[in-house]
């Protein structure tokens, strides 16, 4: 790729000669191990809904479940974007709708029920990684002091003396057109 | 030499690369003293604007001193002058330069080709800005070679400090191009959109321009602090509804003039749902740009009045309601800023002590440290604002 890139430079332009490292901040990573943790998902609920419905006792709601890998995906490759904190929030929301699901399908004529639990808490985990990486990828993070700026006006004589100033110059103008 | 080098999305370091050399009689080569990071850089860092390429040095606010020129400066620039550098880069010879429009300058972008294929004419090289403006090396780095060097600078004297003048490199001129385009008149309320660096710039500006009433609309409180301190009125638009308010402050008839700098990247939110419908879409490549704001102001406008542009949009916008652009008259004005029209006005009044840009600046650090302040002004953090390199 850089092969090519220079190809696209003119002959004297600065070419790379070392490269500084890259820097991934932690809350980042976090969201990349999210956000393919549920591109994969969505591609297995999509693909194979009945394995997932067998397994939980849930026949017949085949449709539900590849909808749900739909917004899985969705979710997911939103959390690999720039807008990360939209993913995982997204993600976050999701999960809601997963453990709705899985409530549902808690009943006690379900032969599958303990495997319905095992998902709900494997759902409860990894709501808890979404809401913490939704946290960590806010902008500004809360903890940090806010400071604030009331004290710059930008006017070395002050905001006054601009306004009076921009108001004499305006009144020029005006006896200047007529 | 040291340089920030784009590898991709999110991914720019700082990188050791070799020295820029003239390659034009029209070029010289500046000695770099003090660089800034832009809102535009943003873009460019989520690759959101296409045409950038592994190896590409960042940067378009740049000043130095010149250290070598070509041998076709006829004497308007020697070793040793301290410069400015603007963004466009400008023949000074073409139609378009001798009109004014200096950043639809028909003779520097190299790559006129591709910009003809994606805009249906060339506009002017810039400076670190994709290889559809020219895939001029960019300024955050130790050196700078500046093509068309003779007519492309702003000279400044001495006696003022490199963060007082930096921003005659772009975001000044251009918050005071968003303003001027405004046609703005002593009852005019204007409402800008976006209180980043740009909107900092047009505030200050309305209010130099004269105008009656300057509304300021953000949703980080440090930034509306600083609205607020160059006179303007501050709406948080994440408590507040910003119709309501704009409604209230103008006795229910809308701002004359409103100025978008914000662009492409208004933020998601689901309070603003057309912003996750963009963002879908985005995601699909139904969309490049997500246009909040610009339906908003077209919306919220006086019948009559101007919409002006300085915000970066990348190619192709949805739901734009052209029924209520039309229907009240409203004028569109925009365009990447023609910054020599402005700077010898704009660099008397600071002079002058009329106005001191270096207000905006929150931090200054090493050209090293360039990767990290990225991050640091795309998320706002640590208060930050304006981000200054010394090399
Ligand atoms: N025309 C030109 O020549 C030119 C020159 C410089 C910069 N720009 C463009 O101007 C824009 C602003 O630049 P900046 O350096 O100030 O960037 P910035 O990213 O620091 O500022 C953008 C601001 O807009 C705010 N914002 C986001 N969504 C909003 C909404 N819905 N309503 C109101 N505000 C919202 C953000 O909170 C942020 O403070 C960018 O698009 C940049 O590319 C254009
Ligand atoms: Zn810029
Ligand atoms: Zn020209």
């Amino acid at each position: 790729m850089y092969y090519v890139a220079n190809i696209m430079r003119s002959e004297g332009d600065p070419k790379i000669v070392r490269s500084g490292p890259r820097q991934v901040p932690p809350a980042d990573r976090l969201a990349r191990s999210l956000g393919w943790f549920s591109i994969g998902l969505g591609a297995l609920e999509l693909l194979a809904p009945r394995r997932i419905t067998r397994t939980l006792g849930m026949q017949g709601d085949e449709t539900l479940v590849r909808a749900f890998g739909l917004r899985e995906i969705f979710s997911g490759i939103m959390s690999l974007s720039v807008d990360r904190n939209a993913g995982l929030w997204s993600r976050v929301a999701g999960d809601g709708l997963d453990a709705a699901a899985l409530m549902s399908a808690m009943r006690r004529d379900n032969p599958k029920k303990h495997n319905v639990a095992l998902a709900l808490l494997m759902v409860g985990g990894i709501a808890l990684l979404d809401y913490r990486g939704a946290q960590e990828t806010a902008q500004r993070p809360q903890n940090g002091r806010r400071r604030l700026y009331p004290d710059r006006s930008g006017f070395p004589k002050g905001l006054a003396a601009a306004k009076a100033a921009a108001q004499r110059v305006l009144s020029h103008a005006k006896a200047g057109a007529s | 030499m040291k340089a920030l080098v784009w590898h991709g999305k999110e991914d720019i370091r700082c990188d050791e690369v070799t020295d820029p050399r003239i390659e034009d009689p029209r070029d010289a080569i500046i000695r770099v003293t003090s660089c800034a990071i832009c809102g535009s850089d943003l873009h460019l860092f989520h690759n959101f604007i296409p045409g950038m390429l592994p190896g590409d040095i960042m940067g378009h606010e740049t000043m130095g001193e010149v250290v070598e020129t070509g041998d076709g400066m006829n004497g308007k620039l020697k070793k040793g002058d301290r410069i400015v550098v603007p963004f466009t880069i400008i023949c000074g010879q073409c139609e378009q330069c001798k009109r004014g429009n200096f950043s639809v300058c028909e003779t520097t972008n190299r790559k006129r080709h591709l910009a003809e294929k994606v805009f249906g004419h060339t506009t002017a090289g810039l400076f670190g800005y994709t290889h559809l403006t020219g895939g001029y090396p960019g300024g955050q780095a130790e050196y700078l070679r500046v093509p068309f060097a003779d007519t492309t600078h702003i000279k400044v004297p001495d006696g003022l400090s490199d963060e007082q003048l930096l921003f005659l490199s772009d975001i000044f001129p251009t918050g005071w191009q968003a303003a001027a385009q405004c046609d703005i008149e002593p009852t005019d309320t204007v409402a800008i959109w976006g209180c980043g660096p740009v909107g900092q710039m047009a505030i200050r500006s309305a209010i130099l321009l004269g105008a009656n009433q300057v509304i300021a609309i953000d949703c980080v409180p440090e930034r509306l602090s600083m609205a607020e301190a160059g006179g303007a009125t501050i709406i948080d638009f994440k408590t507040e509804s910003v119709m309501e308010r704009l409604q209230e402050l103008t006795d229910g008839r809308g701002p004359e003039k409103c100025i978008d700098a914000t662009g492409t990247e208004s933020h998601v939110m689901p309070s603003q749902p057309d912003t996750i419908l963009d963002r879908a879409k985005q995601m699909l490549m139904l969309e490049s740009d997500r246009p909040h704001v610009l339906r908003e102001m077209i919306y919220l406008c006086r019948p009559g009045g101007v919409i002006s542009i300085p915000g970066v949009y990348s190619g192709f916008s949805d739901k734009i309601p052209m029924g209520a652009l039309m229907n009240k008259g409203l004028t569109v004005r925009t365009g990447q800023t023609h910054v020599n029209r402005w700077t010898d006005d704009l660099l008397r009044r600071i002079a002058d002590g009329e106005i001191d840009p270096s207000f905006v600046i929150t931090h200054t650090v090493d050209l090293e440290r360039g990767p990290e302040m990225y991050r640091l002004f795309r998320d706002k953090q640590d208060s930050c604002v304006k981000v200054v390199l010394k090399p």
